[in-house]
């Protein structure tokens, strides 16, 4: 499989865009025609060729603009990264977590080669030739989680792990959904989820911290999670909602299925070996709704989601103001039948 | 849980009672690498019992080659001791579980004091070779009985500020002493003997240090007891737990599988609800609080038994 990478935005003129292979390749998070929260994790053990499931760092055509625009949003604002000094070997752990994977799962894109501590890394797409030394940050140009994040989609947060309980100790955060890294970085797991509607009542947070302390090296696992965004902005922070909170204003029954986007997060949590630390990348897919109903079973089940859904969820998500234009659109989309189990198209 | 099949790489006696195993990929493939205090379940298949026993890593975290173990020979106790003592040699083949760390250091400190009793001493011996690579200031106490008894002063070797206290010597561990003058940001860690560890804990309360400073492991073995009896409900059965055997072990040779991870009472992994309970369950874990106990409606079956009629629990 050859990559073509997209040259596209996600800001200003938001010309990203999903190739035919790339919807059917997206990651549809509802498995049958109803949502409920739940943790729903799984062994991160591969899936389907050529799904996001596939390789343990998924590669897709917008890595390269998806790295530009990280490198934006860290220009206007630094503290989108940010390490406690005690997270460094849990940043040599990352760095090497994912040097590994995509050497090996990639290697017409990357190389890594290593003699003892003297690393020689090669990224392709991105133009970068690197020779360093393994846990020496003198010869980064920056930090070893900073370095390698600013080469791999998604966000990551790195949870240091101690009295029985998961703290936000180290991150790299510039395509997250409404949530920010300098308000909860030093939070225990509890801190940071504070604001989820409900979950608590359920018990839900207490079974998946248990799990996620359990969680071994060699066995990482994931879940899916979801949300929606209009225009397929990565930069949904608090600290910018200046600038995208207004555009939920700007869609119109006309409008509605090229400026709403479905937005997937496709989480993982691995064990690193060094420092026992959690990595938690959260990895972003947006799909515009006009794209998803070319699926006819992803636009059915949509419609039936979104239409069912418990008003505090819609608002916590952060779309109750579109949702009947959302709902209609997709209704459009609907027509009765039935659709078949899981989430694949 | 994840486990690969390791050759007995070598067996080296250090004292009468303990002995080191290093453990190596067959085909000499790296293994994975862990953190300091990291310990690994070694699966013994001993006549038609299959024990695991877990076992802390006293080799260099950061050296993939091998896995090396001390094992103290108990001969009072379970028999998993003793079956790595009389029946493994080296070029043996045993299954050996992923690394998993529940007394990891905590990377914030800005100095690791170290507290061994006994064969306490070998979570230390990663950690402190962790610690000498980070560069951290570190000490470490070790106390044992008798010079004949302290298997760790052969794997200390040369291990720069490390102190050792042998009672027989009339050199006493002064605890009180060893806490007293510690720069702020110090942690302390204790690995011993109950004894030890709640010494270490009145101590660090009377000076004054936050409880998030302090951490400890005890002694991870579940104890013989009396024989008794267990019904399973999910999977209706009942069985009888023998006095060497643990409830985890009895459920796991009738083929019921409890999730399991430290096998020791620390993890919470096999935390099971107690459905009826007529007679008294012998807590022996460090992991339920004082209510879940006296209400005995938790069992952690790694290490825990029961006296009494009834016992069903939700396994
Ligand atoms: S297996 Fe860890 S507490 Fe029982």
């Amino acid at each position: 499989m050859t990559l073509q990478f997209n040259d596209e935005t996600f800001r200003d003129d938001y010309t990203y865009h999903n190739s035919a292979a790339a919807i059917l390749r997206f990651p549809f998070p509802f498995d049958r025609d109803s949502y409920m929260y739940s943790v729903n994790m799984e062994p991160h053990a591969g899936g389907p060729e050529g799904s996001p499931f596939d390789k343990r760092f998924d590669v897709d055509e917008h890595y390269v603009s998806e790295m530009r625009d990280r490198e934006i949003t860290l220009a206007e604002d630094p503290l989108r990264c940010q390490s406690l000094p005690h997270m460094e070997l849990a940043g040599w752990d990352l760095l090497e977590l994912i040097m590994v994977s995509k050497a090996e799962d990639y290697p017409e894109l990357f190389t890594l080669n290593r003699d003892g501590d003297r690393w020689h890394w090669i990224n392709r797409p991105l133009g970068i030739e690197h020779r360093f030394t393994f846990l020496d940050p003198t010869t980064l140009p920056c930090g070893p989680m900073e370095y390698i994040t600013r080469q791999a989609q998604g966000d990551f947060a790195v949870l240091d792990q101690r009295e029985g309980n998961l703290w936000m100790d180290a991150g790299m955060v510039t395509s997250q959904a409404d949530w920010s890294l300098d308000f909860d970085i030093g939070m225990n797991f509890f801190e940071w989820h504070a604001p989820v509607p409900k979950a608590h009542e359920m018990g839900v947070f207490q079974r998946a911290l248990k799990f996620l302390l359990n969680i071994r090296q060699g066995s990482p696992a994931r879940r899916l999670n979801w949300t929606m965004t209009v225009n397929p902005r990565l930069d949904t922070s608090p600290e910018n909602y200046h600038k995208w909170g207004p555009e939920k204003r700007t869609v119109t029954a006309e409008n509605v299925g090229r400026k709403q986007f479905l937005r997937v997060e496709l989480q993982t949590f691995w064990r690193l070996p060094r420092s026992n630390a959690l990595a938690f990348p959260i990895r972003c897919y947006l799909i515009s709704l006009e794209d998803l109903v070319t699926v006819p079973k992803w636009g059915r089940r949509l419609h039936r989601v979104l239409r069912d859904l418990p008003d505090e969820l819609a608002d916590y998500k952060g779309f109750a103001v579109n949702r009947p234009l959302i709902v209609d659109y997709l209704s459009q989309h609907d027509d009765g039948a039935p659709t078949s189990p899981g989430i694949f198209p | 849980m994840s486990a690969r099949m390791l050759r007995v790489a070598a067996v080296e006696p250090l004292t009468p009672l303990v002995t080191r195993f290093r453990f190596e990929d067959p085909e000499d493939r790296r293994l994975p690498l862990f953190s300091g205090g990291a310990h690994v379940v070694v699966e013994m298949p001993d006549a038609d019992l299959l024990r695991r026993n877990a076992y802390s890593l006293i080799s260099d975290p950061f050296d993939g080659s091998g896995y090396e173990i001390a094992v103290r020979r108990e001969d009072t106790g379970r028999g998993g001791s003793r079956f790595m003592h009389t029946q493994v040699s080296a070029g043996d083949l045993l299954r050996v579980s992923e690394p998993v760390n529940l007394f990891a250091l905590d990377l914030r400190a800005r100095k690791h004091v170290m507290i061994a009793g006994g064969i306490g001493i070998t979570p230390f011996l990663s950690q402190l070779k962790q610690l000498s690579r980070l560069q951290v200031p570190y000490e470490l106490h070790y106390a044992a009985r008798s010079r004949a008894e302290a298997a760790g002063l052969r794997l200390l070797n040369g291990a720069a500020h490390v102190h050792v206290h042998i009672s027989e010597e009339g050199n006493r561990m002064d605890i009180g002493a060893i806490l007293s003058g510690q720069p702020l940001g110090t942690h302390v860690y204790t690995c011993g003997p109950e004894g030890l560890i709640a010494g270490v804990e009145d101590a660090a309360a009377r000076l004054g240090w936050p409880q998030g400073a302090l951490h400890s492991e005890a002694f991870l073995s579940p104890p013989p007891g009396k024989p008794f009896e267990v019904t399973l409900a999910r999977s209706g059965t009942t069985l009888t737990v023998g006095p060497h055997q643990s409830l985890l072990e009895a459920a796991e040779a009738a083929g019921v599988e409890i999730p399991w991870s430290c096998r020791g009472g620390a993890c919470g992994q096999c935390e099971s609800a107690v459905l009826d309970c007529h007679g008294r369950i012998e807590h022996n874990d460090h992991w339920l609080g004082e209510e879940d106990r006296n209400a005995q409606t938790k069992i952690m079956p790694c290490v825990s038994r029961f006296q009494g009629e009834t016992l069903i629990i939700d396994r």
